[in-house]
């Protein structure tokens, strides 16, 4: 088991180093030049070559990746070119927002996704079935965007239920999350769903039912743990599929993360931004990844970690 | 040495905007204002600042020598008492008022204005805003990193500060009031370090209470500000990160009075066709023009009877119709709020038939193909497919190159790239108020190097050495004025552009916060002057 992880950690730090140096050589050959942007329209070339001089622009890409690499090493992430703060500082002041925002995104997926895959899969083929899987798919498929926005007009604007964007309390939260975990309902309660049929299939049901047991019991004791597996697994892979959704979501509700952070640096070439988001959401991928395969043994003692 | 008073520039500029804005001075103070923005805050370093949104925030919280009369062109004395100009235009002399203060209650003297504009310059500083400077005696030792400070700034007492340009300069009233020539207080800038652009510390009519990043900003009145009565409001709350459309949201739910980011495009149209929001929307001009450059360097652009029939072949009505009527149709670089704007001038008249005439006598009688890059943010490529349209109706076959904004901007840059571009989203809002500053980067001969902004590579030498002789102009507005008149009616005979129309900005604001329309399209506050608009329930 130890081993296990410590080959998995070593695995995990070399695919982190292997985004920094694809993300960095992207950076590098993107035309717009960062000084140019920095000096602005009014400056003489003059000007811009000093700029580029102190942000050591022009030294070749190796020096400036290794540079990044030895900063990096020591938890320094540089400054926003624009902002001029830390980047670390920037992303930890909006770190929490969206931690909080995908965990409560994840209860919410979950909370959601099983309840209908699991009144599906009883009702299946019913009416009740036939439109909880209308509504997953719309869910899937509805871009997030329009359904923030939707949600706001329903919730927020027409019945005033909720805030319209914002941070702060657990008001503040609610549509958000829900506009977040939605993707993921869909998905989860139709692998919900087919998952309960199967077992639900197997011999031990049909034990369970000869022995006498009631239809709560075989649901709720054999066909949910035994449904529910492949589902944890997922948890951690859709991580980085938050990531993504964030930054709309977020863009939506005035959430105070880092896909905002994201968002604005891209627009101006902000590379120390971009290059601090990137490690930072692809180290929770990597380690969503990581959690999700160590997790799985203790659920299912038929896999192994090897 | 015999000066003469200044009010030279401030009369001409006063003309060319019209009337007087009826800004109510004596409205009651009080009460409070929320605006939202998408975006966060970059920074509010006056001296690193340049985008739209902290353009107008920095100078709210900032004050420089000299300022604009609320909701006009105008240019007034700020934190100067009195502005002198030597007869050969080369020395300026300004005497601070007495009494202003910083938002850390320390007086301000003349050391701190030459401290500030010592700061802009230094390359460490690295400003975005630093070019403008470029004529103060000693800029470009000190700019590159030699020599001790800016030669030409010197402190002749506590109150006085003389400045001796290099050239003379007609404009360098308006490069004062420019958010980089801000006032900063040496102590504070270096406390706060890189952070200062965080912890601003100016003598603005606002001071910095409260930001959290990504959420909020809180803005508070400066109880010791230098005008009396100023500024309205108690205080202002900027509510960051809600997309346009959300922000309309809160507006209608009384949540929010102003929408920063301007009524979103989408909703356009159900807005200003609402009856509900009549009274609340502001329509005001914008010192913006959209164009198209021929790159004159490249052939068949370096015919100018073919540039002069490409602009013969553009709909600019239909172009203008297309964006639901944002902007009004341009025939000359120049929008129609800039002094220096010929309303005489017919530019080229709209007719296919004769553009295409003109293309066969040029030796074209089939037409040619180009290309015509873009930014790829709506609705520039749609403007720019309607612009294919009318060519294809000459025989010009153009290529769409749509693309992200920093890359038009390179290729642009370059002497061989871009046959066309469409400036949309990219150029050209002015820094300042004054016709001088659509000619230098944009059409002068020193715009067109490698990594420019004059994307027609267009240099007339003659033209050139007439601008520079109308910008040594000091003190003789009128003149100064026809002459820049007359040099863009003769760069339109040379055609480096089709310039295509003049974006118009359209806001909207809740019944909460009044003032007059001006304020709300401020032509140099954007979005709005946030020091002079009162809250309705404090009257």
């Amino acid at each position: 088991m130890w081993g296990y992880l410590l080959r998995r950690l070593f695995e995990s730090a070399l695919i982190l180093l292997g985004i920094t140096f694809v993300t960095f050589v992207l950076l590098y050959l993107v035309p717009a030049d960062p000084a140019r942007q920095i000096a602005g329209r009014s400056a003489t070339a003059a000007t811009v070559d000093n700029i580029r001089n102190q942000l050591g622009l022009n030294d070749p890409l190796v020096v400036q990746y290794w540079r990044y690499l030895t900063g990096l090493a020591q938890g320094d992430m540089g400054r926003s070119y624009l902002q001029r703060a830390e980047v670390s500082s920037l992303i930890a002041s909006r770190l929490p927002a969206s931690l909080l925002l995908m965990v409560s995104a994840i209860v919410t997926e979950l909370i959601m996704g099983l309840t209908i895959g699991v009144v599906a899969a009883l009702r299946r083929n019913r009416p009740v079935d036939h439109s909880l899987m209308i509504f997953s798919f719309v869910a899937i498929s509805a871009p997030q965007f329009v359904i923030g926005i939707l949600l706001l007009y329903v919730f927020a604007v027409q019945l005033g239920w909720f805030p319209i964007g914002g941070y702060g309390t657990f008001a503040h939260l609610v549509l958000p999350s829900i506009t977040l975990g939605l993707l993921g309902a869909g998905w989860y309660s139709r692998m919900m769903r087919s998952s309960m049929i199967e077992v639900l299939n197997q011999d031990l049901v049909r034990t369970a039912r000869a022995k006498g047991l009631s239809k709560l019991r075989i649901v709720a004791g054999h066909v949910m743990p035994n449904a529910i597996l492949p589902i944890i697994a997922m948890i951690g892979i859709d991580i980085g599929l938050f990531m993504s959704g964030i930054v709309v979501v977020e863009s939506v509700f005035g959430w105070p993360g880092i896909g905002q952070l994201a968002w604005q640096a891209i627009q101006r070439i902000d590379i120390p931004v971009i290059m601090g988001v990137t490690m930072v959401s692809a180290t929770a991928i990597v380690l969503g990844n990581l959690i999700a395969d160590l997790v799985a043994p203790l659920i299912d003692p038929r896999i192994k970690t090897k | 040495m015999k000066t003469i008073l200044l009010s030279g520039i401030a009369g001409f500029a006063l003309a060319a905007s019209g009337a007087l804005a009826q800004v109510d001075e004596d409205a009651p103070q009080g009460g409070e204002m929320a605006v939202t923005y998408q975006d966060d805050v970059a920074t509010l370093d006056p001296a690193i600042g340049y985008d739209w949104q902290n353009w107008s925030m920095i100078k709210s919280l900032f004050d420089g020598l000299m300022g604009y009369e609320p909701g006009t062109t105008t240019l007034r004395n700020e934190l100067a008492e009195s502005y002198d100009v030597s007869e050969d235009g080369l020395t300026h002399t300004f005497v601070l008022k007495d009494g202003i203060k910083f938002h850390n209650g320390r007086e301000i003297t003349a050391e701190d204005v030459k401290y500030s504009l010592e700061r802009v310059t230094n390359p460490e500083t690295r400003s975005p805003g630093a070019g403008f400077f470029g004529m103060i005696e000693g800029f470009d030792s000190w700019n590159t990193g030699e020599g001790e400070g800016l030669s030409g700034v010197s402190v002749i007492d506590d109150k006085t500060v003389e400045i001796t340009l290099s050239r003379p300069d007609a404009t360098f009233g308006h490069v004062m009031a420019l958010n980089f020539a801000s006032i900063v207080p040496q102590e504070a800038v270096e406390e706060a370090g890189e952070d200062f652009g965080r912890q601003p510390v100016g003598s603005g009519a606002f001071r910095l209470a409260e930001w959290t990043p990504g959420q909020q900003l809180v803005f508070e009145r400066f109880e010791e500000y230098h005008r009396a009565g100023v500024p309205k409001l108690d205080s202002v709350t900027f509510n960051i990160g809600l997309d346009p459309t959300v922000a309309l949201l809160r507006i209608q739910n009384g949540d929010a009075d102003i929408p920063g980011d301007g009524i979103p495009p989408a909703q356009f149209l159900q807005v200003t066709g609402d009856a509900a929001y009549d009274d609340q929307i502001v329509e005001g001009g914008q010192l913006q023009t959209g164009y198209i450059t021929m790159n004159t360097q490249m052939a068949p652009f370096d015919d100018v009877e073919v540039r002069r029939a490409m602009n013969m072949a553009i709909n600019k009505d239909r172009i203008v119709q297309m964006i639901n009527n944002r902007a009004v149709p341009a025939n000359q670089p120049l929008p129609p709020t800039m002094p220096g704007y010929d309303a005489d001038y017919e530019g080229y008249a709209y007719d296919p038939e004769a553009a295409r005439q003109m293309l066969a006598d040029a030796g074209f009688p089939d037409g040619f193909e180009t290309e015509l890059y873009v930014m790829n943010v709506d609705p520039n490529p749609r403007i720019a497919q309607a612009i294919q349209q009318d060519l294809s109706e000459i025989g010009v076959t153009a290529q769409i190159r749509s693309l992200a904004q920093a890359n038009v901007i390179a290729a642009g840059g370059e002497a061989d790239q871009a046959p066309m571009i469409w400036s949309g989203g990219m150029a050209w809002i002015a820094d300042f108020p004054d016709p001088s500053n659509f000619y230098g980067p944009i059409l002068g001969c020193a715009g067109a190097t490698p990594g420019g902004w004059n994307w027609s590579w267009y240099c007339n030498e003659d033209i050139d050495a007439r601008a520079t002789e109308a910008d040594a102009m000091v003190g003789e507005a009128a003149a100064r004025e026809d002459a820049w008149r007359q040099i863009y009616v003769d760069i339109m005979a040379d055609a480096p552009w089709v310039p295509v129309f003049n974006e118009q900005r359209f806001t909207l604001h809740s019944d909460n916060v009044a003032g007059d329309d001006s304020l709300f399209v401020d032509p140099v506050h954007i979005p709005v002057n946030y020091d002079y608009i009162y809250a309705t329930e404090a009257q």
